[in-house]
């Protein structure tokens, strides 16, 4: 059956996704969609979108109920939402992340990534498509079974064409098998470095978070394959894994090196450079400790990261400790690179912006 | 005729089912049912949420909010939260749904059920001046839709959907059972003075001063009604832009449409309770009577009971009207109606009470003829019932922001009860003016009840409503026991009344 519906599904999902375009910078600062992401969806929490219509005042009216209860009590099953009238609720819809990266690209204007030169995985892939002598009996090939039945009997004379029954024997079973593919994919890393130094506050965090968000989102659109990593530093770096990386709080001094040394660390050890599309994104309130570090960072950069890289992000996020210094060195420094993209966030409100400047280079 | 909307051949019911449905439709008959031909359609699951959201017709205009219906349709099934077990609509023949994946037992009940339904939907009065043919409406409509967004255009024409369908309440729910008579009074204003004929002594004696003043008064009202437009207040508002609302003819022509079907789905929220009870009552009636094999009895309990079960704090039509249903044929078999029932007092007699009159068979096929839900419940409920079923009412509790149980006296749930049923969330709001101001605006009026309208809804319904009338549009109202008037003329909002809190109330 065409079902008529289609049409007017993809009208309603239209509408979703003028809301969802309209209110992204509102949905970017407050972080709404990003504790509900699934692997391939992004659920959304719209108001249920109403027909408005001349109504009651939905607290004004009460009502009968059934039921158990005394007087004065609380009506169980209502909450605050109930009364008699329809669709109150909210309506959760869904976006597939591709459809989200797609209104983030609109929005921001976002170039799409090429891919660089031959960097691709080769990723072997099995499919069902052959067929062998030997295999477990779930597998069965019917048809060919029976075929190779039928062509044994008839080539030995044991097949009567007034009583067809066939009988299978062992050599004649068929199974079904594995072919394996190779198929070039395009991959790419991303790894998160923050500062989780003592100057580094919860906001800040969040705002990482919802920055990553928006980055794993464009990215994930972009590259068939997508990898992340996360590192966090203060005096000294280690690899965490994506909660901790959002989660942990430090306190004490800070030294950016130990990262990039973690950060050159992991590349070489998981990442070759002509199979991998690399980003790194560090945040951080631009304190570090000494400037021996800095200098001591800026070499690190020019001579061993940048070249394998195809994007350096870094984001300040403002805290009240910080003294922000370590973006005027970074331009000061590798800031003529095209590779490197300094931006500073001061609130929320800034993401969309920060994002733009992150991903518009198109690389 | 079903390829022509489902866009596949019709899948009539497999050998088993169809001698089922020959055998349940002669006991039906047999039982006293009344029913159009039926004809029952097999639909997988996701062809039956399809038809559920279009209200159980495979054929309707193209809009959004079908689509997001549907959406949620399919979620409630996947979670496993709602299931469709009958649909069927009110047509003659008349047409029903089967899921094609329910239990025997399943199919057997929702066919007992459907029979219940159309039977009332061909012998209950509310619905004598349905359209009966309204598959081929709804097609028609849908046909004459996309060929207006062919000529004018998809967001258009959605856009003038939108705000046709935000005023689609705002009819006369009994406006199709009206015969409108000429009125006693209906004369044209006098042209002399109306002095009666005397001789100049006699004058102040035949015509006093009292007599004069009272003509002159009587001559003024009339006057004043030939001006005013409407002459009445006119409650199908609707009814009164379409007819002389400023707009273009395919807007008139959408506008038609939507009224109408609006009209067509009238009755069957009028007599909610009562179809529902009455379809359930003939279900159990006929499944445990003859239709139920032993093997099938636990299943079948298992379900009925999902369908009459009561949430807490909601009213559940099926259960409710179900035991009206079963109360009023047990008390006209015993004979407890009449003035010596209503007399007695002593309830020792009145639980003994047992003429053997047996009229109850009688009495309930007269009641689905001519009652609604109102009149149903009005009549039929009574304090025993109340209090066996568990009714009580509710009442917001502004500062708890909790919903409390209020009250379990009778008088009280009655009340309540009629008043949603009456009016079902929609206030009553009348045309009192057609030219207000003499500029040709349209001033509509709410007879306040008691509970007032929902103000930031009421913005946009005005503003919906001053594009079809071509001119602004006031509505007068209370809130918070105090006058309130707003106003809308396309583009701006005026307000005029007490301060509107957050939730939109005042």
């Amino acid at each position: 059956m065409i079902l008529n519906i289609e049409s007017d599904l993809n009208r309603f999902r239209n509408i979703v996704r003028g809301k969802v375009r309209k209110d992204l910078k509102k949905y970017m600062a407050n972080g709404e969609m990003v504790g509900k992401q699934g692997d391939k969806f992004v659920r959304i929490p719209l108001p249920q979108i109403n027909i408005p219509r001349l109504r009651y005042g939905k607290n004004e009216a009460g009502g009968v109920g059934q039921g158990e209860g005394a007087e004065g009590e609380k009506v169980p099953g209502t909450g605050h939402e109930a009364g008699d009238q329809a669709g109150e609720h909210e309506l959760d819809a869904e976006l597939t992340i591709d459809e989200l990266a797609e209104i983030l690209g609109e929005e921001l204007a976002l170039p799409r990534i090429e891919p660089k030169g031959a960097k691709h995985l080769s990723s072997v892939r099995d499919r069902y498509t052959g067929i062998t002598r030997v295999g477990p009996r779930a597998l069965r090939h019917m048809r060919r079974t029976w075929r190779e039945t039928l062509r044994r009997q008839m080539s030995t004379g044991t097949y009567d064409a007034a009583n067809p029954v066939l009988v299978p024997q062992k050599d004649d079973f068929r199974f079904r098998s594995w072919n394996s593919k190779t198929e070039p994919q395009s991959a790419a890393a991303i790894i998160y470095v923050m500062d989780v130094s003592g100057s580094m506050g919860k906001e800040q965090k969040e705002i990482v978070r919802l920055e990553a968000f928006w980055i794993d989102t464009w990215l994930r659109a972009q590259y068939k394959h997508l990898e992340t990593r996360f590192v966090i530093h203060d005096a000294a770096a280690r690899e965490v894994d994506r909660d901790t990386f959002f989660r942990t709080r430090e306190s004490g001094g800070t030294l950016i090196s130990t990262a990039y040394k973690t950060v050159d660390a992991i590349v070489s050890a998981d990442y070759p450079v002509e199979e991998w599309n690399l980003y790194v994104f560090q945040f951080s309130d631009g304190d570090n400790w000494s400037s021996s570090d800095t200098k001591l960072c800026m070499e690190m950069l020019q001579g061993q990261l940048l070249p394998k890289l195809n994007l350096f992000c870094y984001g300040q996020v403002e805290s009240e400790y910080g003294s922000g210094q370590f973006i005027n060195d970074l331009r000061e420094h590798v800031g003529a690179d095209e590779r490197v993209v300094l931006s500073k966030i001061a609130e929320r409100s800034d993401i969309m912006q920060s994002i733009k400047e992150f991903l518009g280079k198109g690389r | 005729m079903v390829e022509a909307f489902f866009k596949r051949p019709p899948r009539s019911l497999p050998p088993e089912l169809e001698a089922e449905r020959q055998r349940i439709e002669a006991i039906a008959r047999a039982a006293g049912l009344d029913i159009f031909d039926t004809v029952f359609e097999m639909c997988d699951y996701d062809e039956i949420n399809m038809l559920a959201a279009y209200g159980g017709f495979p054929t309707r205009y193209p809009h959004w909010r079908w689509g997001m219906e549907y959406l949620q349709m399919q979620k409630g099934y996947e979670y496993g939260l709602q299931k469709i077990y009958e649909m069927v609509i009110n047509t003659n023949p008349a047409y029903a749904y089967l899921l094609d994946n329910n239990y025997h037992v399943d199919q057997k009940l929702v066919m007992a059920h459907v029979f219940g339904h159309v039977d009332f939907f061909k012998n209950n009065l509310w619905f004598a001046n349905t359209n009966r043919k309204m598959l081929d409406s709804m097609a028609d409509h849908a046909v004459r839709v996309r060929r207006i967004i062919d000529r004018v255009g998809e967001s258009e024409v959605e856009a003038w959907l939108d705000v046709c369908l935000s005023c689609d309440n705002l009819i006369d729910p009994h406006l199709g059972h009206i015969v409108r008579t000429r009125r006693e009074d209906d004369v044209d204003p006098p042209t002399d003075s109306g002095r009666l004929p005397a001789s100049r002594y006699m004058d102040s004696y035949i015509n006093p001063p009292e007599f004069l003043a009272e003509l002159e008064s009587k001559r003024v009202a009339l006057e004043a009604r030939a001006r005013s437009f409407p002459e009445t207040p006119v409650r199908d508002v609707l009814g009164f832009v379409l007819e002389h609302g400023r707009m273009q003819k395919w807007q008139r022509d959408i506008l038609d449409i939507i009224r109408n079907e609006a009209y067509y789905f009238v009755p069957q929220m009028q007599t909610k309770v009562m179809n529902e009870g009455w379809a359930s009552f003939w279900h159990t009636r006929l499944m445990t009577g003859q239709l139920l094999t032993d093997a099938e009895v636990i299943d079948y309990c298992d379900h009925h009971s999902g369908t009459t079960v009561m949430r807490p704090g909601q009213l559940n039509p099926y259960k409710v009207g179900i035991e009206v249903w079963r109360d009023i044929e047990r008390r006209w078999d015993r004979g407890q109606f009449g003035k010596a029932w209503m007399d007695c007092e002593d309830e020792g007699a009145r639980r003994d009470w047992d003429t053997k009159a047996g009229l109850g068979k009688e009495k309930i096929f007269e009641v689905r003829r001519t009652h609604n839900d109102v009149t149903f419940i009005d009549e039929f409920l009574t304090p025993e019932l109340c209090r066996r079923i568990g009714l009580f009412t509710y009442e917001y509790d502004k500062r708890s922001g909790d919903f409390l149980l209020e009250s379990r006296e009778f008088d009280d749930i009655k009340q309540k009860l009629l008043f949603s049923l009456s009016t079902h969330g929609t206030p009553r709001i009348s045309v009192t003016d057609g030219n207000h101001a003499n500029r040709g605006e349209l001033e509509l009026t709410h007879d306040h009840e008691g509970v007032d309208v929902q103000v930031q809804w009421a913005e946009t319904v005005l503003g919906n409503l001053a594009r079809v009338w071509g001119r602004p549009v006031h509505l007068s109202t209370r809130l918070d026991d105090k006058t309130a008037r707003m106003s809308h003329d396309g583009d701006k909002f005026l307000y005029d009344g007490p301060k509107i809190g957050k939730q939109g109330n005042a």
